[in-house]
């Protein structure tokens, strides 16, 4: 029958699209998987609990990253209480404040596109800013404040998205109240938000955590056996040591494995801060029923 | 009580707009004191934009305009040295779907209260019972009261909203359809609760369902697309209804 053929040839072509679905899944699959096992086939070797608590020795063909560890964990730290405050207020401004108009456009407009500027003019701007102007020199404070800057895009769009996720029915319940708008926020938008506010703000700090351009201008050195004392030290990172390893060691075959066993220490730390963030809004979706 | 005067809200010649829009035209009005006005009307008639006028809940809303005058206690509501903060803590509200806060039963009651700098915790206990005990819903949440207000029935929450409302002791209740998301039996302990709650104070409730306005109002206004079509002691305006349009919307023949 003539219908027959007509439903055969729909069937087969809903196969086609089902079939190159399947294939663009799997290759993101893939070469998520891909890069894990290389990583994994080149480093594990070297990985050791020595390898997280000791210091670099024989022209880093030796020891492990202990310094870098810490002083990536110094970093993220920074960034965080850099950008979380800054974005909660931006966006608690943009979301519960401003009122809609060509100001309001042209700000977010603003945040969108500092999104966009490339990381490396992030690291720049902070080298003029913080490093030269505000003569915090090459220190981990100069590092916080510029990965903040980095993240603040991210961490404001995630903190509109909590504050636009908080129904108006509690603001309106809180107002009737006599409260002001100022203790609204306060008391019941904020503390509603800011599981949201957190979960987004955690994935940005993945980034961070690995980010290398704007920390070498700013924060990195290349190497040091002193752990830092105060936030105007220099520390060696993560991202920079594994830069410092591909690019300028002067023995390649022996820091190979040390360079992969960084890296698996990296993804392992950015993966741990994205599983954070997971468990943390299966935690809120639990807690929550609005 | 230093005002005995009976009428709690007096309105005149009030216009409310939405930008260009006139959604209230030349409503005068009085509110009894210790009584339960209903305000009816059909979908879109104005009478929840009139109920939130009451408690300055729509200039929250950007573009709105307000003309005319609402007396509240003698007082002109919207003259511009009056804290519209203050106007809502006198003039409570209960909304039309349950709205309890994402905090503990006993927070959620004690909110109001704290807001205004309350903190002597065995004053606040005691008021979060007397509350809890005036919306009828004491029984129920006395050994819950650290739970978490979102784990109660809709009945039960909005409720807990009544009582929320009743623990700023405000002169006036505001009810906006407060149990068009309720099942019948939440509804109807809702509707004994207002014969109490008028010993204590005046109660104002919006409600597109006739025979509960019959059923625990007083007085009744009428509102068609907004105005003030007619207003009076409930039985009269259920039984003998001296216009027309009110007869029609009455005897369901629109609306």
């Amino acid at each position: 029958m003539k219908e027959d053929k007509f439903i055969k040839r729909r069937r087969r072509r809903q196969a086609l699209a089902f079939g190159a679905l399947r294939l663009s899944m799997a290759l993101v699959v893939g070469s998520l998987g891909g890069i894990l096992l290389f990583v994994l086939y080149h480093g594990a070797g070297a990985l050791s609990w020595e390898f997280l608590t000791q210091a670099p020795r024989q022209a880093m063909t030796q020891g492990g990253i202990f310094p870098a560890l810490v002083g990536t964990l110094y970093l993220t730290l920074g960034a965080l209480l850099t950008a979380l405050p800054l974005g909660v207020a931006a966006a608690v401004y943009l979301n519960e404040y401003a009122r809609p108009g060509k100001l309001l456009t042209v700000v977010r407009l603003g945040i969108q596109n500092l999104a966009g500027v490339p990381s490396v003019v992030f690291g720049l701007f902070g080298l003029g800013l913080f490093c030269v102007a505000l003569g915090m020199g090459t220190s981990i404070m100069a590092g916080s404040l510029t990965l903040g800057l980095l993240i603040l895009p991210t961490v404001i769009g995630a903190s509109e998205e909590a504050l636009k996720q908080v129904p108006d029915t509690f603001r309106e319940a809180s107002l009737a109240l006599g409260a002001t708008r100022w203790q609204t926020i306060g008391r019941v938008v904020l503390p509603a938000a800011l599981p949201g506010m957190l979960t987004g703000s955690i994935l940005a700090l993945g980034r961070a955590a690995g980010e290398t351009a704007p920390i070498m201008f700013t924060a990195a050195t290349f190497y040091t056996l002193r752990l830092p004392d105060s936030p105007f030290d220099q520390v060696m990172a993560l991202p920079y040591h594994i830069y410092v390893l591909a690019t300028s060691g002067t023995h390649i075959q022996q820091t190979r494995p040390l360079q992969y066993a960084t890296v698996l220490v990296l993804i392992g730390l950015v993966l741990g801060l994205s599983l954070v963030a997971i468990i943390l809004r299966a935690r809120m979706r639990r807690s929550r029923k609005w | 009580m230093v005002n005995k005067e009976p009428k709690i809200i007096q309105v005149n010649g009030l216009d409310f707009y939405y930008g260009d829009f006139q959604a209230l035209h030349q409503i005068n009005l009085e509110i009894k004191r210790h009584q339960v006005t209903a305000l009816i009307g059909p979908s879109g008639c104005g009478k929840s934009t009139f109920l939130r006028l009451l408690n300055r809940m729509n200039e929250l809303i950007a573009g709105t305009r307000v003309e005319g005058r609402v007396r509240f206690e003698g007082q002109d509501l919207y003259s511009p040295e009056v804290d519209p903060v203050e106007v809502r803590r006198r003039v409570g509200m209960v909304f039309q779907k349950p709205n309890p806060f994402p905090k503990s039963i006993y927070q959620n009651v004690a909110y109001g209260p704290r807001l205004h700098g309350m903190r002597d915790r065995a004053g606040l206990d005691r008021l979060v019972e007397r509350s809890l005990r005036s919306a009828a819903i004491w029984d129920e949440v006395k050994d819950i009261l650290h739970q978490p207000a979102m784990e109660l029935s809709g009945g039960q929450q909005q409720r807990l909203c009544i009582a929320r409302a009743v623990a700023m002791e405000p002169e006036v209740l505001l009810m906006d359809e407060p149990t068009s998301a309720l099942d019948p039996i939440a509804t109807s302990r809702i509707e004994e609760l207002l014969k109490e709650l008028k010993q204590r104070y005046t109660v104002v409730i919006v409600t597109h369902n006739m025979q509960q306005a019959a059923r625990v109002s007083d007085e009744t206004a009428f509102f068609y697309m907004g105005r003030l079509i007619e207003m009076g002691p409930t039985e009269q305006l259920f039984t003998k209804p001296a216009q027309e349009q009110t007869e029609h919307y009455i005897t369901g023949r629109f609306g």
